[in-house]
């Protein structure tokens, strides 16, 4: 493992995403990824009295799934990642508390999911472990409830709104496996042009997708072509024909096969989810899901994972703060 | 495209590319919407004074009523979908009023009835209580100067 130009980190004992689990609530149910997932959910509580217990819940139960997925039993996995949108990551400590794995949590905000998956490839890859769990999660209820309205309220959204994705993400990497394996992490920057709009996120996080892109490219002497996908996390349609256009204007073309996990979650004419989807559990229940069933069935062999996040918080946006952005970027490779 | 390099750029280029509301239909559904809301007040006053109620009895049971009917939909899950429709068509008459104040009395009735539903109960409607009654204050001090002085416009 070492450093490879600016602030690339090259993985030489790549670890393995041995399984991935998924677990998305009753729109993403009816979305275009259905069936990718491994449980969808008939109601936001899924039988809890709050919407912060069915967020702990989904979280703790995508674990669960991941580790009966993958058979191997929770006293052998050596660290946890884990976290969410809600106060101090509330939703991974009450879904996780009864795992007994060494936690971390931690915040991202939406970009916590490859934040997770990054920190343990690096603990695994250093030797300190055989096998490290990563998970995120978001609910669109409590998601709206800690930085907006009212769920009851009649208000608009404007078009530039997101969508917060109910559901999570999970995964487990093992020190060796057969693949696919995470190869180069490029930890993303703080950054911040000026955008101060809650309901376009996906502007605010599209200069540090592009940040992280072009780094990535530049670090490791690839181009957007080596990759037979690249995604985002939840830049959103807005987000995405930004950042296709600023990457356009740096030089790299990677219209062809790029694509944004907001984008891919909803249909956006039927299901009036507007700018596309976001949370933690956007990208975390589509790589689960869907990309990572296309690298298992071969048909994506090289796969770029830039998860974004808004690291906004709801008391500096009403004081007139900018929403600063971060992307974090994974190679995975078969 | 030109590369952008200032955050003022950037914000030039975002203004362009999000798109923006529908200002146009928005509007009209504002104004139908709200229109009916009326109307339907109107009807409730008229019934409400053949039945021999003046009129400031009769304005008191129009907002009752249509306070009802908005607070019993927005439980129901239908109020934010008019909302949704109608915009500042459902939200500017009472019903709006209304809404605001039951729907975050529903949603943190889980933090209990104290620190929930009591605190946070006026978090919408609170700034619309603060500049009403403060406006209302004003105007009223304007009134009892002009009205002590004997100067009226009137």
């Amino acid at each position: 493992m070492n450093k490879i130009g600016k602030q690339t980190i090259k993985l030489d004992m790549a670890p393995s995403i041995l399984e991935t689990a998924s677990i998305v609530g009753p729109k993403e149910a009816q979305g275009p990824l259905a069936k990718y997932f491994d449980k969808c959910l008939d109601d936001e509580f899924w039988g809890e009295s709050t919407w912060e217990k069915a967020e702990s819940k989904i979280i703790k139960e995508t674990v669960n799934t991941v580790i009966n997925k993958s058979g191997i039993p929770s006293n052998k996995i050596d660290y946890c990642f884990a976290g969410d949108l809600l106060n101090q990551c509330i939703s991974s400590s009450f879904g996780l508390r009864e795992l007994g794995v060494p936690f971390f949590g931690i915040f991202g905000a939406c970009s916590t999911y490859v934040e997770g998956m990054a920190l343990a490839s690096i603990l695994l890859s250093s030797g300190a472990g055989e096998y490290a769990l990563y998970a995120a999660s978001s609910h669109f209820c409590s998601a709206e409830k800690q930085f907006r309205f009212p769920l009851e309220l009649g208000n608009q959204r404007p078009p530039t709104s997101q969508w917060t994705v109910t559901g999570s993400g999970a995964g487990i990497l093992a020190k060796n496996g057969s693949g696919p394996y995470v190869t180069y992490i490029t930890p993303g920057k703080v950054v911040d042009m000026g955008i101060k709009d809650a309901n376009n996120m996906g502007a605010a996080m599209a200069p540090a997708a592009l940040d992280t892109l072009i780094t990535h490219f530049t670090d490791t002497g690839r181009n957007p072509s080596y990759y037979d996908a690249i995604f985002t996390g939840d830049l959103g349609y807005v987000g995405k024909e930004i950042l296709i256009e600023l990457a356009q204007t740096k030089g790299y073309n990677i219209k062809s096969n790029y694509n944004d996990c907001g984008v891919l979650i909803f249909d956006k004419e039927n299901q009036d989810t507007h700018s596309g989807g976001s949370g933690c559990a956007c990208c975390g229940s589509v790589f689960s899901g869907y990309i990572f069933n296309q690298m298992k069935t071969k048909k994506y062999k090289k796969v770029l994972l830039i998860a974004t996040g808004a690291l906004t918080n709801s008391t500096t946006v009403q004081q007139g703060e900018s929403i600063p952005g971060i992307a974090h970027a994974v190679s995975i490779e078969i | 495209m030109k590369p952008i390099n200032t955050t003022q750029e950037y914000q030039n280029y975002v203004d362009k590319k999000s798109p923006n509301s529908p200002i146009l239909k928005n509007c009209f559904n504002a104004f139908w919407v709200g229109g009916l809301i009326c109307s339907i007040g109107q009807i409730i006053l008229n019934i409400c004074k053949s039945r021999g109620m003046d009129t400031q009895m009769s304005g008191t049971v129009v907002s009752i009523i249509l306070i009802g009917i908005s607070a019993f939909l927005t439980g129901l899950n239908l109020f934010n979908k008019i909302g949704k429709f109608a915009g500042a068509g459902s939200l500017i008459p009472i019903t709006g009023f209304a809404n605001s104040i039951v729907s975050p009395a529903m949603e943190y009735k889980s933090e209990g009835y104290v620190m929930g539903v009591g605190s946070k109960m006026f978090t919408v409607a609170g700034p619309v209580l603060v500049f009403g009654i403060s406006a209302s204050i004003i105007v009223g001090l304007i009134f009892m100067i002009f009205n002590t002085q004997n100067i009226t416009f009137v």
